[in-house]
């Protein structure tokens, strides 16, 4: 197929003669995906955590819900932050709908539910391992939670990094939410919708290929983190 | 806080009692090892002296207990210890902090400890790097630092040579040398007639002896100790 | 040691991305929000356009591209200071509804019909559009409609109620409504050959054609007038009311008027001005 080669090509241009158009596109891609990981690591993580190490009645409902959240359709959570978020919605008064902030908002929404539950999956089965040790030592479960956090951080980092991947590839809900203003909230992913439905399907085949490699890239570093880590401290 | 009153202490899980309903009274001062084929409910027995199981009947009393704190006053060493990710001196800080010491007071107290199970040329090493037998060392040392007065070690020795076991022995006679209790669980005879004062007998979740060492040896009480005996000294 | 350059590391982390934020939505206080169509936005004319207005006035436009149903929708729910669409009874409702202040007319181009160059229909060449409906009807020949309620599809159910032709019986046979914008409709189109209705302007800018042509434009039904207006701030109250008519005012002002004209793709003007002063 002689589009594959094409985008290939059109790739390596847009790498080689990199433009502050696609800079600035990149850029905000990587903003956007990045806060919305962090916030949602800030969210998913101590509810990981507390799932993981407390008992409670519904705590196995709660797990179920948390592990089919993480399918959420980006559609389905974008047209949701939308209605919240447009000036007839119940937040329109902020005024943020087609800003950078809704799209991290869409996108923190869209990686909790993963960050959380699998972190609550690394935790609790850390939390088998250390849970004797921690009690005989005399932790709280506060506190035990804030261990196994610590001591799971490797592990932690290749699921913030799935939830970043997950948020940088989607393109439903950040296409609602910011509206794929030109030098505004024109991320990749929209970017790449549109160049598809202009037809260009190399260039925006091209635009697809740097973005995986972006998180490629992001992805490998952090394995080479976690190599070291798990050299250094076991 | 000794003595420690076991009372008719039973323990079941899924309709089978792991341990049935024994009663001993373990007294400050002796050495104690719990003896007994595995699968006995040795270890059982320790967590729930300990406080990681509780009894499904029966009682623990602690006739000395201060301020009702017993958790406070004793430490535990597990089979396999788990080390955090951090540096062996760190895992012994961690240890004192979470007991309310302060950051400088746990240092220089896992220090000193570090010092006497000799590891305190890795202090600053990853704990999960240490050998198998250094670990075992930090594991004693991090449960020495929080000055317990009562010690379980359950089969400390059980996955080391017998270099690192020598070591572990030592420093386990260090510590009961220091006036702490010493309350271990162990299969090896050898290990029980070099670290024991006196032998608690269990088979099949029921205590069968209690007896001072050099009796047990000579002429144990119970059918199943001196078959457990028998069989176990020819390899020893 | 390494823990604290890990820390600098994160901290740097957290500052790209949260100050980067705050410094791409806060850097531009005097903007305006434009609900528009695809046809507009993916035929270039705002590239064309906004660079000018904005080195002018200082007024960022920021426009948001969807299909005219839904743009007018974004202007009802006050989503948007200003509308700039394609569909004359929709606007004029709109307007009527009192979510619109008043519509001005600013440009028109045409639709045309375009279709595989084997030409199943036989319709090449025609410039009556109706007949050629009644062909591929009668043919049964593959049709790829925007099925969307775009201002694009509106037009096209038009001409087929003046054909005479009911294409939902063509459902699930010849007649494929693809609910999706004009460019992804034409690589269906495309992917396919089958006949695509679409605006001259998107035509010119798609590159993805294959095996397609235009096969009938020139009729005068194939007219498509594009009209603007501000979001009424009496409904809500945020509406940016004065740089919003300012940019209206700018698009049918003669400056605005040249503008429009002078975008062209290699020699093809795609919009033609034709605002009533």
């Amino acid at each position: 197929m002689t589009g594959l080669g094409e985008a290939f090509a059109a790739a390596w241009a847009l790498v080689i003669g990199f433009d502050s158009g696609l800079a600035g596109i990149v850029l905000l891609s990587l903003q956007v995906s990045l806060s919305a990981a962090l916030i949602a690591t800030l969210i998913g993580l101590p509810l990981g955590a507390a799932i993981a190490v407390e008992r409670f009645p519904g705590r196995q409902v709660l797990i179920v819900l948390l592990n089919a959240l993480m399918g959420l359709p980006p559609v389905v959570v974008g047209l949701l932050i939308y209605l919240l978020l447009s000036r007839a919605g119940p937040l329109g008064s902020i005024g943020i709908l087609f800003t950078p902030q809704a799209m991290v908002i869409a996108q923190t929404v869209l990686i909790v539910p993963i960050i959380a539950a699998l972190s609550r999956q690394t935790i609790e089965d850390a939390w088998r391992e250390y849970s004797e040790q921690l009690h005989s030592l005399g932790a709280r479960r506060l506190s035990a939670a804030m261990t196994l956090i610590w001591d799971t951080r490797f592990s932690l980092l290749t699921i913030v990094l799935a939830g970043f991947g997950r948020a940088a590839a989607e393109v439903g809900a950040v296409m609602i939410v910011g509206g794929n203003i030109d030098g505004v909230t024109r991320v990749m992913t929209t970017t790449i919708a549109l160049e598809t439905s202009k037809g260009d399907l190399p260039l925006a085949l091209g635009l697809g290929i740097v973005l995986i490699s972006l998180v490629i890239v992001l992805n490998a570093l952090a394995a080479v983190i976690r190599e070291v880590a798990q050299r250094r401290y076991g | 806080m000794l003595p420690l009153q076991l009372d008719q202490l039973t323990f079941g899980a899924g309709g089978t009692a792991i341990i049935n309903g024994i009663s001993a009274k373990i007294e400050a001062g002796p050495r104690t090892i719990i003896l007994g084929p595995n699968g006995a409910g040795k270890s059982v027995l320790m967590r729930l002296c300990h406080g990681l199981l509780t009894p499904t009947g029966g009682r623990i009393v602690w006739h000395g207990a201060r301020n009702g704190d017993v958790r406070r006053h004793q430490a535990m060493v597990f089979q396999r210890p788990v080390m955090l990710r951090r540096s062996a001196l760190a895992n012994v800080v961690y240890g004192l902090q979470l007991a309310g010491k302060s950051r400088r007071e746990s240092e220089l107290r896992a220090m000193d400890v570090l010092e006497v199970v000799g590891l305190e040329q890795q202090a600053h090493r990853p704990a999960r790097v240490l050998s198998g037998g250094e670990q075992q060392r930090l594991a004693l040392a991090r449960a020495w630092a929080l000055g317990p007065d009562v010690l379980f070690l359950d089969e400390p020795t059980a996955n080391l040579d017998p270099a690192s076991t020598h070591d572990i022995e030592n420093i386990v006679n260090t510590i009961h040398a220091s006036g702490t209790k010493i309350i271990m669980t162990t299969h090896n005879l050898g290990q029980a007639r070099r670290l024991g004062d006196e032998i608690l007998f269990i088979s099949n979740g029921r205590l069968m002896e209690q007896t001072p060492i050099d009796r047990f040896f000579k002429e144990p009480a119970s059918a199943e100790a001196s078959a457990f005996i028998k069989g176990e000294l020819p390899w020893h | 040691m390494a823990l604290s350059r890990s820390r600098v590391i994160t901290a740097a982390i957290v500052a790209f991305t949260l100050l980067g934020l705050q410094g791409a939505a806060f850097a531009q206080q005097n903007f305006i929000t434009v609900a528009s169509t695809t046809s507009t936005e993916q035929s270039g004319l705002f590239k064309h356009l906004l660079p000018v207005y904005e080195k002018k006035t200082g007024t960022q436009v920021r426009v948001v591209a969807l299909g005219t149903g839904q743009a007018l929708d974004m202007g009802r729910r006050g989503d948007a200071d200003v509308v700039f669409v394609h569909d004359k009874v929709a606007e004029e409702k709109f307007v009527a509804d009192g979510f619109g202040v008043r519509r001005f007319e600013v440009m028109y181009n045409d639709f045309v019909l375009v279709g595989p160059k084997a030409d199943p229909a036989k319709i090449a060449g025609s410039k009556d559009i109706t007949d050629a409906y009644k062909k591929i009807a009668a043919a049964g020949a593959p049709f790829a409609s925007r099925g969307d309620k775009s201002g694009t599809h509106a037009a096209e159910l038009r001409l087929w109620k003046d054909a005479g032709v009911d294409p939902n019986t063509g459902k699930g046979t010849w007649y494929r409504e693809t609910g999706s914008g004009m460019g992804p409709t034409l690589n269906t189109a495309s992917a396919m050959n089958a006949y695509s209705f679409t605006d001259r302007g998107t035509w010119l800018s798609f590159r993805n054609r294959g095996d397609l042509v235009i096969v009938v434009e020139g009729d005068q039904k194939l007219f498509n007038q594009y009209g603007v207006m501000l979001v009424n701030p009496a409904k809500h109250l945020h509406v940016k009311k004065d740089l919003g008519q300012a940019f209206v005012d700018w698009l049918i002002s003669p400056e605005g008027q040249q503008s429009i004209a002078a975008y062209k793709i290699g020699a093809d003007q795609l919009f033609f001005p034709n605002a009533k002063r």
